[in-house]
């Protein structure tokens, strides 16, 4: 039986614990956070001065720690693109936009445990020379944009935050910033904008990286909540205990939101790789209701690729002796990591697995999927702004029995117009990857609501 | 002693050369280019590198002279770069060529920098697909507007559907509706179902106009462009938004459905509104003007011009334009006459007229080769010539407070000053020296061993119209009695009692003014749109400008009939076509000299001028 592995979430659901200061300190807060902010500079074997900046951020690059956000990308990684030469102020954004449909776990930790999002906020701030830091946090988020400014007034009075943090001589000021409701603020760039006071159009990549030309065209670190929490947890533990937890690749614990058709929805914290899918959805969810077959699941948020029920997929593993063995697995057996879901073609995304059972319609599920995007694009692009709502239309025409025969391959053929790299943002992957794969895995089902239609040609939809 | 010239021969900073391929072809490109609004020197990017390299990769909302924007995908192409090996090291092929690692995902030309090595892919299948991709977006929620759309023959959509487009629509489902006929302001009306959103206008009228009045609402596929609300987009530049709108989707007030554009027939010429010279191509049918639009001149205007500008040619149709030769009779009364007739009639008036006796206010919105005629004219006849300032609001960018054309050019034929010549530098200028200063203190102009007419030297310090309260007094003490104007209304200038006390009034004129019922000679001429000739515009920059409809009734080009006048008057032939003209003027004016009808090209060439540092 798969258990939670509870690092981030350790404290946060025990009964009596509170968002306040008083009890954070009570469970160990800040600890980590004094600790780092007094390691002294020691000289390096080549006789260069590692500052104790300097051996945060190896400590981070150490323990392997991909983001949390929906990319994966390694943290300490992104944190080395960021120029200290540049004269230019650097920024620190921790993105709580959590808006990618079946994700729901920044905000337990916002509501339940703020501190620990500011502990490790200032802490990656410190490591990077940040001086000004901010949380987007997005609209519908009222109250944990309240409570996170409560936790900040707390941490302020307490000098874990301000000027001189714990008397160190670091200064550093974290504001919160509310969205006002856009799926696309939660790309870092859309977000950046926003912040800017602009329309979240993300920006073009080159030349608008953050980390070179980020918020106010500076030097910028964009962050997920829980990839910051994380790095509380690697400085606590050390980067090389950190890079011993979850698997090799993709190193520590991560919290998996399981949502849709599952007894027992929830988030569970896991240790990556050491649980699987099926245990994920049988053992920590309570598995599928009564009677009822698992048709798919969408492992990584609505935008990750789905997998079908029974699909088999092959992974490669690496055994002790260092010879590389292909395994079979199913899907029930596939690991929870980055590079398990990867080899079946698709993504952890934002940690969010979205169970549907065989009564699921998946064309009405595609349909619902497609929806949110053609709403949520932000119309900056042409593929993206246009192909979203023209693909929504055609799965509201099919799943309203109004279908065409052809509606499914158009489908694939649009879509294939958007994905790939034509797009300003993921966000064209985003809304592609659903309709692809759902189309190409059950093929059948949209070629039964197509050849239902009756054969002359359907009135068109209203827009 | 510095010399500052407008010539183009300012020497160019060595640039730095990379190399790339594109579609097989090597070629050196510079690393970098300037940046259209800061002039920093940015990384060339793909599409530069394929124009240098004489490929013309599709776009929409790149421009060259506004930010980019990378959002209409059209000029997504592939690419390839060296491969590194662990060293950071090319890897070679067997033949010592390095391999190329093509990249898996495309990337938008207008935006990504080239590096040394890399090969651009611009007509692959998958490069073409995607275009077709674009197109098929964006003509989606297009609506079937061509056939009343302003925008027909000079549309990109329309364009490139040639190329990428297909022949039926795979969409069955209602298009996008969006608000149509919007009116945005005094001069511009929009369609939003006609708007690819490209935002060229909203990063024009922001980064280059700044006035940041556009922008879109709505998302996704309901993104509509719109003003800001409650203020209309209304700045004097407005008009440019609708040149580089690539589709219909913003239009003139002034030019909606007024012609097709491929009727039209485009003739170079220049703005006339004021000092600036903004290039522009005049569209016309049958003798008719229908609109001006700005012709690319990185000297002068770059792409735009002014809105006041853009719209100032109605005066050129207008019906009661001058269009006859007419003589007043012993009785007073105005005789029509043929050309012969009415030159034989001002040149007797002007050969009878004592010296001294004897004045010519000819206007800065007459050519060079006009006013250096009647320079030459003057100066024979012992006559003082002069100019008259027209002065008005003028801005930061294009729009000059003077408002003669050619004020330059008046300045250098009757009266340098040295407020009319640019001066390039910023030492402050020399006290009054020797007489070789032609132009004023501290102001030389090139080539000063040449020699230089008297009475440029004479006026040395004096500013167009400075002559005018002389003229004015020589008149009022009975000492002027015979006056010559072009194209000036000279009660304005003069008052209009002087003018009842002289005895001859010799007018050329294009519009009825207070001043031409007084003519004794009047003599209609030619707007420049109906005339060949040049100006030197407020930089020093000598520009020409072409015919592009005839001139109504007997109107002629001033430039014609004033050989003729000065061959009855004089005896001289001057050359009889314009390029004669110029070139004889160029010769005889230090100014000018070394510039040839033929170098002016389309762009127009620079005078050089001298500053002598204290
Ligand atoms: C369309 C789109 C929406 C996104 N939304 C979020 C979001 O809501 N929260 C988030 O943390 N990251 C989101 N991301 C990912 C961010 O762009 C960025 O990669 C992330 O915040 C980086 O943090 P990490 O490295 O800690 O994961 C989104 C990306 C895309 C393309
Ligand atoms: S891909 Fe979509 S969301 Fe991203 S910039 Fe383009 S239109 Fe906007
Ligand atoms: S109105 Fe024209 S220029 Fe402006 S965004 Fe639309 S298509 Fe582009
Ligand atoms: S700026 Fe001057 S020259 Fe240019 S268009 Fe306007 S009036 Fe004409
Ligand atoms: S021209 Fe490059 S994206 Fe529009």
């Amino acid at each position: 039986m798969a258990q939670e592995f509870r690092l981030i979430l350790k404290h946060l659901d025990q009964p009596g614990y509170t968002p306040d200061l008083e009890c954070y300190l009570r469970h160990g807060g800040y600890e980590v956070l004094k600790k780092a902010v007094s390691l002294a500079p020691v000289s390096s074997s080549d006789g260069r001065t590692i500052t104790g900046q300097d051996k945060i951020r190896q400590e981070v690059k150490l323990s392997g720690l991909r983001g949390r956000g929906g990319a994966g990308f390694p943290c300490g990684v992104k944190w080395g693109f960021i120029d200290h030469k540049s004269g230019k102020p650097i920024y620190l954004i921790g993105n709580a936009d959590e808006s990618e449909p079946g994700t729901f776990k920044d905000r337990q930790i916002i509501h339940k445990d703020p501190h620990q999002l500011l502990e490790g906020m200032i802490l990656a701030g410190y490591a990077n020379q940040v001086q000004l830091a901010y949380i987007y946090i997005r609209g519908e988020f009222m109250e944990g944009a309240r409570l996170l400014n409560r936790a900040l007034a707390e941490a302020r009075s307490n000098h874990f935050l301000g000027k001189n943090i714990l008397g160190s001589g670091y200064d550093l000021e974290i504001y919160v910033h509310r969205g006002a409701g856009a799926y696309i603020c939660g790309e870092e760039t859309g977000l950046i904008e926003s912040l800017e006071g602009k329309r979240a159009y993300p920006r073009i990549k080159p030349p608008y990286f953050p980390a070179v030309l980020g918020l106010y065209q500076c030097p910028t670190i964009v962050n997920n909540v829980e990839t910051l929490c994380a790095v509380k947890h690697v400085m606590a533990m050390g980067g090389a205990e950190y890079a011993k937890l979850g698997s090799p690749n993709d190193p520590g614990t991560r919290i998996v939101c399981v949502s849709g058709q599952v007894k027992n929805p929830g988030y569970f914290e896991i240790e990556i790789g050491k649980v699987t899918l099926g245990e994920l959805i049988n053992d920590l969810a309570g598995g599928l209701r009564e009677k009822r077959k698992l048709k798919a699941v969408i492992p990584g948020g609505s935008s990750a690729k789905v997998l079908k029920a029974g699909e088999k997929f092959k992974l490669k593993h690496r055994q002790a002796d260092g010879k590389e063995v292909v395994r079979e697995v199913d899907l029930l057996d596939l690991p929870y990591d980055a590079e398990s879901l990867a080899a079946a073609g698709s993504m952890c995304g934002s940690g969010a697995v979205v169970v549907l059972d065989d009564s699921a319609d998946v064309v009405e599920v595609l349909a619902n999927i497609s929806e949110f995007y053609a709403h949520e694009s932000c119309g900056q692009c042409t593929p993206c702004r246009e192909g979203s709502l023209w693909m929504s239309k055609i799965l509201q025409r099919l799943n309203s029995g109004r279908g065409r025969p052809q509606d499914a391959s158009e489908l694939v053929r649009i879509a294939g117009q958007i994905s790939g790299g034509k797009t300003i943002c993921a966000f064209g992957e985003a809304c592609a990857w659903p309709v692809e794969s759902f189309v190409a895995k059950f093929k059948n089902d949209f070629e039964a609501k197509g050849a239902a239609a009756e054969p002359e040609e359907p009135e068109p939809l209203k827009p | 002693m510095s010399v500052v010239t407008n010539h183009s021969t300012t020497a160019v900073p060595v640039v730095k050369t990379l190399s790339v391929s594109v579609n097989g072809r090597w070629l050196a490109v510079p690393q970098t280019t300037a940046h259209p609004l800061t002039g920093q020197p940015v990384a060339t990017t793909m599409i530069q590198a394929c124009e240098i390299a004489g490929v013309t990769v599709p776009h929409y909302c790149y421009h060259a002279k506004l930010a980019v924007a990378g959002n209409c995908r059209m000029c997504l192409v592939e690419f390839g770069t060296p491969a590194l090996g662990p060293d950071r090291k090319p890897i070679l092929n067997p033949d010592g060529t390095p391999q190329i690692r093509k990249s898996p995902r495309p990337a938008i030309a207008c935006a990504t920098p080239v590096s040394p090595g890399m090969e651009i892919y611009t007509n692959t299948p998958a490069v073409e697909a995607m275009r077709r991709g674009v197109l098929e977006f964006l003509l989606l929620n297009h609506p079937l507007d061509c056939p009343i759309c302003d925008q027909a023959g000079e549309c990109k959509l329309q364009e490139y559907s040639v190329e990428y487009g297909q022949a039926a629509s795979r969409s069955v489902d209602e298009k996008v509706h969006k608000p149509k006929q919007v009116d945005l302001g005094p001069r511009i009306v929009l369609d939003d179902e006609r708007c690819i959103l490209c935002s060229r206008c909203i990063r024009f009228t922001r980064d280059l106009a700044g006035d940041d009045a556009l922008g879109i609402v709505q998302r996704g596929s309901h993104s509509t462009l719109t003003h800001y609300p409650g203020r209309p987009f209304d700045h004097n530049y407005t008009l440019n938004t609708v040149d580089i709108c690539p589709v219909g989707a913003l239009t003139s007030k002034d030019f909606r459905f007024q012609m097709r554009v491929w009727f039209l027939q485009e003739t170079k010429s220049v703005c006339t509104s004021c000092a600036t010279g903004c290039n522009l191509l005049i569209g016309s049918r049958e003798n008719k003007i229908y609109r001006y639009v700005p012709r690319q001149n990185d000297r002068v205007n770059s792409c735009w011009m002014c809105d006041s500008g853009r719209l100032n040619y109605k005066w050129i149709g207008r019906s009661d334009r001058l269009t006859q030769c007419q003589v007043r009779d012993a009785q007073g009364q105005m005789q029509l006459r043929t050309w012969p007739e009415a030159i034989q009639e001002a040149a007797g008036r002007l050969k009878q007229a004592a010296p001294g006796s004897i004045a010519f206010i000819a206007s800065a919105r007459q050519t060079n080769e006009e006013l250096f005629l009647i320079r030459h004219l003057a100066r024979k006849l012992g006559a003082m010539a002069d100019s008259a300032p027209r002065t008005g609001e003028g801005d930061a960018w294009l729009v000059n407070a003077d408002k003669n054309p050619n004020r330059l050019g008046a300045a250098i034929m009757f009266g340098l000053d040295r407020s009319a010549l640019p001066v390039t530098s910023d030492t402050a200028p020399a006290a009054v020296g020797s007489a070789d200063m032609l132009v004023g203190p501290g102001v030389q102009l090139a080539r000063s061993g040449q020699e230089c007419p008297r009475s440029i030297m004479g006026a040395a310090a004096e500013r167009i119209g400075a002559k005018l309260p002389k003229i004015a007094e020589g008149i009022g003490r009975g000492e002027i009695r015979t006056l010559v104007v072009l194209g000036e209304d000279a009660t304005k200038h003069l008052g209009a009692a002087l003018l009842g006390r002289l005895e001859n009034l010799i007018i050329s004129d294009i519009l009825p003014n207070a001043t031409t019922p007084r003519a004794h000679v009047l003599l209609p001429g030619c707007a420049h749109a109906e005339k060949r000739g040049s100006f030197t515009n407020a930089q020093g920059r000598v520009q020409k400008f072409l015919k592009a409809v005839e001139p109504p009734g007997q109107a002629r080009p001033e430039s014609e009939f004033l050989v003729e006048l000065v061959r009855a008057v004089t005896g001289e032939q001057f050359p009889q076509t314009v390029e004669g003209l110029f070139n004889r003027m160029a010769k005889e004016t230090v100014a000018f000299q070394g510039i040839t009808w033929a170098g002016l090209g389309d762009l127009g060439q620079g005078i050089a001028v001298e500053v002598l540092k204290t």
